[in-house]
């Protein structure tokens, strides 16, 4: 019998800190010492090309995993929440002059407005039957966004913005944009770190493992299943301004499709449901995957010279390989990418502790 | 008067078409029915299917063409359950979810490394010219098509009520544990159940196929048949048929009628709208069962 | 147990190793040097998904005309090297693909509208020429307002004007157009809605009604629409602006409802043979819009066939030689050579954004220089400025018999000042929107 087992104070306050394992904190560090240091000596094409999208995706994966993972409501409709985000951004930005961190605020907020009304169906449907309710509200979102004149997505249906200055400092150099994304991505992370672990987490967390349950334990439906909707709205209106603030520069309907939401669904579900970590392993695969394919594609090419194989060939056996990637992932690790890293954490942390750690390996569960 | 014939040529229009999303939903019907499973490459198999037909007419004509997919389209069934679905079996639904996206992916790239990216016609020979009753147009195309859609229901129906396999089906939709404890081989069931899906998707691919030609966008008429589980509930071969005529004519008098009054393209929107609806009044659809929470 | 525990941890083990193979990859993405005598020219090409039918033309024709280039020595002695970034006609992997090759760009070409409107803000910064042939932003024939933008030929404004000209020579003057009811079907986007404002302006003009059918993409089902364009609108004329796959939908949908196919137009998008093949007979006789000449009888593309094809070097099925595609593949090569070789004469080696955009700017493409090029009939005489990007051009209208296109009319101008008040309103509208604060 351990210690702190004897002691479940003792293990409870160990379990509320917001890292609770030391190799989590070590971790942690090292990815924000990388995070921070790596990128001056990083290209351009890393920047601009890998690690920015990959750092707003990730912030809006970690969203959708809130809503998904954690409260285990299943949700296609994360595209069309960037789309609100962006644009309510776009216009509070471009049109009225409001200053960005405000800006990010308000189109975080509309989005959770948004995000309140998709939600509303999740208090008496769940599985497929939610995912077709979500569905149809990233049809109706963008068709919207698409009509209504004030908001000016008109014939284009593309808003420019103008140049970015936050507190003065003009933001249009990729490491700037950067660590603009680095700095909200981060913001966020840890407040959903303290979110997944306070009550309100273990609310959700009640509620996708037995909802009818949970319901007559006294957790409110309405308030936490609504909630997580909104927070995952906001993180995905966020990402979406962060989108033509930090990445694109101008808010387009068609970038935010149906495509958009299933990737990030692929995210979360590859990365790990219900975990934060996850969410940014998911974003790392589905976002780097397709280009490293790619370009191992073109130097196979460059190499055999365009007469083995074509081009064309080669473009389309990246899609398949893409495709049986994921499977061969989903059977190695039907929990997530993060998984993983508990599996390989858990054992490291087992030689650094004189004591075993209590929050080792989570079971395995079903997430939904 | 004239609002009145309208109205009925855009009803006839919209069960018309709405025979042909029926195609479409049907797949995910069987293999829902079967294995609790929503796969997602549903729309990338009919391409799959529509593909292999009119890649392979040319080379050896058509019913051998035919006979060859619908043997291409078992493989990739057998192909599906043994490499992809039997190492997932006791998973999160929605990880098996996500599998057959992979799938879907797989299927896509596959067939346009095997037949090109180039989009094909596909002539099955039925006449397009309307008939007129009454100052209305009706397609023959699209009757023969509906009936075809009827056809196959039909056949399904029988196959359910009166095979052995179908029963099997049927028993391991209502319980799983029960059916195996029953002797029923969960595995072959699940194999019999794609390859079926397979080959709805082969009709349905054809029969899109020949009204908008084949090629890649033809994968995603598979969004189409969404709205239509909703409204008839996911596990009905019954219901599959009735939502598609529903969203169907609520497309086509959307479109029609209030589509002109907004500025129109409510089409696509419609269906989801009619969802929704059944979402709030009835859950499960007009022949769902309760109980399914599962994705 | 154990044994399975250890294949879990190995396959585990194995993901991780191909994450890092992946991102190594990544890394060693070597930048690539041009040789003395070479152009180092990158291409983004469509040859995945629903647009690589013809997309895949389009590149192939550039490649194709280049490797003709390079065969008969080059521009002057310098050869162009190409490589291709797949995109697959969505806009973050172009966005990637352009970072990917950053500073290596001389030209962009996407031959995608949404890509371009992406991209426009990194060629502004980084001074690369972003075209987009017949599409992309219309304003951004105001190269002034727009100095890294070009839609080449044929803004959609000129597009849509030229098409209603068409159908007013058709009707027997504009003053026949009065009473008219047009129907306009189209993809519900930026590039299905850029000729409202131009519709709009010529209706008030000329007296016809016209009324819009956006249609959500994939558009594969129109036939609600269709039914109300023939029996409730009961249009005289109708314009289609689909995309893709969505070209043929119309053909079936007509034919069910009477409409007849003498009186449909399609926008150019909709005029490769890949557009139409689906719909099989019941597309003879439909009328589209084009920005080229048709078919195969031009000399440069006979040189192709001829050396490229000849050595067996060609990058396409040759079979694909002399459609739409293709063609505009190799019109789009000879503007790009073109600009390079203006580019070296004025600056000499090597390149960059910027000397090929002046190279750009101070193309003449004059009928004695069509002709040396061996492309007279194959494009129209261009010619631009520093502040005229291209983009107000003539049409050509094409019928399908069957099996190939034959053009059925002249050069079909728009109507130039409808166009060039609509790019000055909104380029004054894009200044506003960007210059503020």
């Amino acid at each position: 019998m351990m210690v702190e087992e004897c002691f479940p104070a003792t293990r409870l306050k160990k379990d509320m800190a917001l890292l609770p394992r030391r190799i989590d904190k070590l971790m942690m560090i090292a990815v924000l010492v990388v995070a921070l240091a790596l990128p001056p000596f990083l290209g351009d094409y890393w920047l601009k090309g890998v690690m920015i999208p990959m750092l707003i995706l990730s912030i809006s994966a970690l969203g959708l995993n809130i809503v998904t993972g954690f409260a285990g409501l299943i949700s296609l409709g994360q595209g069309a929440f960037m789309a609100v985000g962006a644009f309510t951004g776009v216009i509070a930005y471009g049109r009225y002059g409001i200053p960005i961190p405000l800006t990010l605020l308000i189109a975080g907020a509309m989005a959770a407005a948004v995000g309140a009304v998709v939600g509303a169906p999740s208090l008496r449907i769940k599985g497929l039957y939610l995912l077709v309710a979500t569905l149809a509200a990233q049809f109706i979102i963008l068709w919207v966004i698409q009509r209504v004149p004030w908001i000016g997505a008109g014939s284009m249906v593309t808003i420019n913005t103008p140049p970015v200055f936050i507190a003065g400092l003009h933001i249009d150099e990729a490491l700037e944009q950067y660590y603009f994304a680095l700095c909200v991505a981060a913001l966020l992370t840890v407040f959903a770190l303290n979110l997944t672990r306070s009550r309100v987490g273990r609310a959700w967390m009640a509620i996708r493992e037995q909802d009818v349950a949970a319901s007559v334990m006294g957790v409110s439906m309405l308030r936490y299943k609504l909630m997580a909707f909104m927070i995952s709205a906001f993180y995905g209106g966020i990402a979406g301004a962060m989108v033509v603030f930090a990445w694109v520069g101008a808010a387009s309907v068609q970038e935010y499709d149906l495509d958009l939401s299933i990737q990030l669904l692929g995210m979360i579900i590859i990365g790990g449901l219900g975990s934060v970590l996850g969410s940014y392993l998911g974003a790392i695969f589905v976002a780097l995957f397709p280009i490293a394919i790619s370009i191992a594609m073109h130097n196979i090419y460059a190499i055999s010279g365009g007469d083995i194989v074509s081009a064309a060939t080669l473009a389309n056996a990246e899609h398949l390989l893409f495709g049986a990637l994921i499977v061969f992932f989903l059977i190695v690790e039907p929990l997530g990418l993060s998984h993983l890293w508990h599996r390989f954490s858990g054992s490291v942390e087992a030689k650094l502790s004189r004591f075993p750690t209590t929050n080792q390996t989570p079971t395995r569960r079903r997430p939904m | 008067m004239n609002e009145l014939i309208y109205a009925i040529e855009l009803t006839i229009t919209g069960l018309l078409i709405g025979s042909m999303y029926s195609l479409v939903a049907l797949g995910f019907v069987l293999i829902f029915k079967a294995s609790s499973v929503f796969n997602f490459a549903q729309g990338a198999m009919t391409l799959f299917a529509a593909l292999s037909v009119v890649g392979l007419f040319p080379i050896v004509g058509f019913w051998p063409a035919l006979a060859l997919t619908i043997v291409a389209m078992c493989g990739v069934a057998v192909f599906a359950e043994r490499v992809i679905f039997r190492p997932l079996i006791g998973g999160a639904p929605l990880v098996i979810f996500m599998a057959t996206l992979g799938l879907a992916f797989m299927l896509e790239g596959s067939a346009q490394i095997i037949w090109g990216t180039q989009p094909y016609g596909l002539d099955l020979g039925i006449p397009i010219e309307p008939i007129i009753i009454g100052g209305v147009y009706i397609s023959r195309f699209d009757l023969v098509a509906a009936g075809v859609a009827g056809l196959l229901v039909l056949l399904l129906v029988l196959f359910f009520q009166k095979t052995k396999i179908g029963l099997g089906l049927r028993a391991v939709a209502d319980d799983h544990v029960a059916a195996q404890s029953m002797g029923i081989q969960l595995r072959r069931v699940w194999a019999v159940a794609w390859a079926l899906a397979g080959l709805v998707a082969l009709a349905a691919g054809m029969l899109w196929g020949a009204r908008i030609g084949v090629h890649f966008a033809m994968s995603l008429i598979a969004l189409k048949a969404l709205p239509v589980l909703i409204i008839g509930g996911i596990e009905s071969v019954p219901g599959a048929i009735v939502g598609g005529l529903i969203v169907g004519v609520a497309e086509a008098l959307g479109e029609g009628f209030v589509g002109s009054m907004i500025g129109g393209g409510v089409q696509d929107i419609m269906a989801y709208l009619v969802a929704l609806l059944f979402l709030l009044f009835r859950p499960y659809g007009l022949f769902g069962e309760k109980k399914i929470e599962r994705v | 147990m154990k044994k399975k525990l250890f294949t879990r941890n190995a396959l585990g083990a194995l993901a991780v190793g191909l994450v890092a193979a992946g991102s190594s990859l990544v890394a060693t993405l070597s930048p690539t040097w041009a040789g003395e005598s070479e152009i180092f020219h990158p291409m983004m090409v469509t040859r995945t998904g629903p647009f690589a039918s013809a997309a895949s033309g389009v590149s192939s024709g550039q490649q194709d005309y280049f490797a003709l280039v390079n065969m008969n020595g080059g521009i002057d002695g310098t050869k162009i090297r190409w490589e291709e970034c797949d995109f697959g006609y969505k806009t973050p992997r172009a966005l990637e693909c352009y970072e990917r090759y950053r500073g290596d760009w001389k030209i962009v070409y996407p031959n995608s509208t949404p890509a371009i409107f992406a991209l426009a803000e990194r060629l502004n910064t980084d001074e690369v020429l972003g075209i987009n042939i017949a599409g992309g932003r219309s304003e951004s024939s105001d190269g002034e307002t727009f100095p890294f933008l070009s839609p080449v030929m044929l803004n959609f404004w000129s597009q849509a004007a030229s098409t209603i000209r068409y159908i007013a020579e058709l009707e027997g003057g504009e003053a026949n157009l009065a009473g008219k009811k047009i129907a306009f079907i189209h993809i519900d986007n930026a590039y299905g809605r850029q000729p409202f404002p131009i519709f709009d302006a010529l209706a008030e003009m000329y007296g016809f009604e016209w009324k819009s059918w956006p249609l959500g993409w994939p558009a594969l089902e129109q036939s609600a629409a269709w039914v109300e364009i023939a029996r409730r609108y009961h249009a005289d004329w109708a314009i289609q602006w689909n995309y893709g796959q969505s070209c043929n939908v119309p053909m079936t949908e007509m034919k069910k409802v009477g409409f007849p196919l003498e009186k449909f137009i399609g926008t150019l998008w909709c005029g490769s043979e890949e557009d139409i093949l689906p719909a099989g007979d019941l597309a003879k006789g439909y009328i589209s819009a084009n920005y080229h000449g048709v078919g195969k009888e031009f000399p440069v593309i006979q040189e192709i066939i001829e050396q490229v094809y000849g050595a067996e070097k060609g990058n396409i099925e040759e079979d694909r030689v002399g459609t739409v595609a293709y063609n505009r593949g190799v019109l789009t090569g000879i503007i790009i050579v073109e600009a390079f070789r203006n580019a070296i004469e004025e600056y000499g080696l090597p390149l960059d954004g910027r000397k090929v955009r002046d190279g750009f700017r101070m193309i003449k493409l004059d009928d004695a220089r069509l002709a040396e090029l061996g492309a007279t009939g194959l494009l129209p005489p261009l010619a631009f400025s520093p502040t005229y990007h291209g983009g107000i051009d003539p049409q050509l209208f094409q019928q399908w018999d069957g099996e190939k296109w034959e053009t059925i009319s002249d050069w079909i101008p728009p109507y130039e000042d409808v166009v060039k008040s609509q790019i000055e309103k909104a380029s004054a509208e894009y200044r506003a929107q960007t210059q503020q604060q």
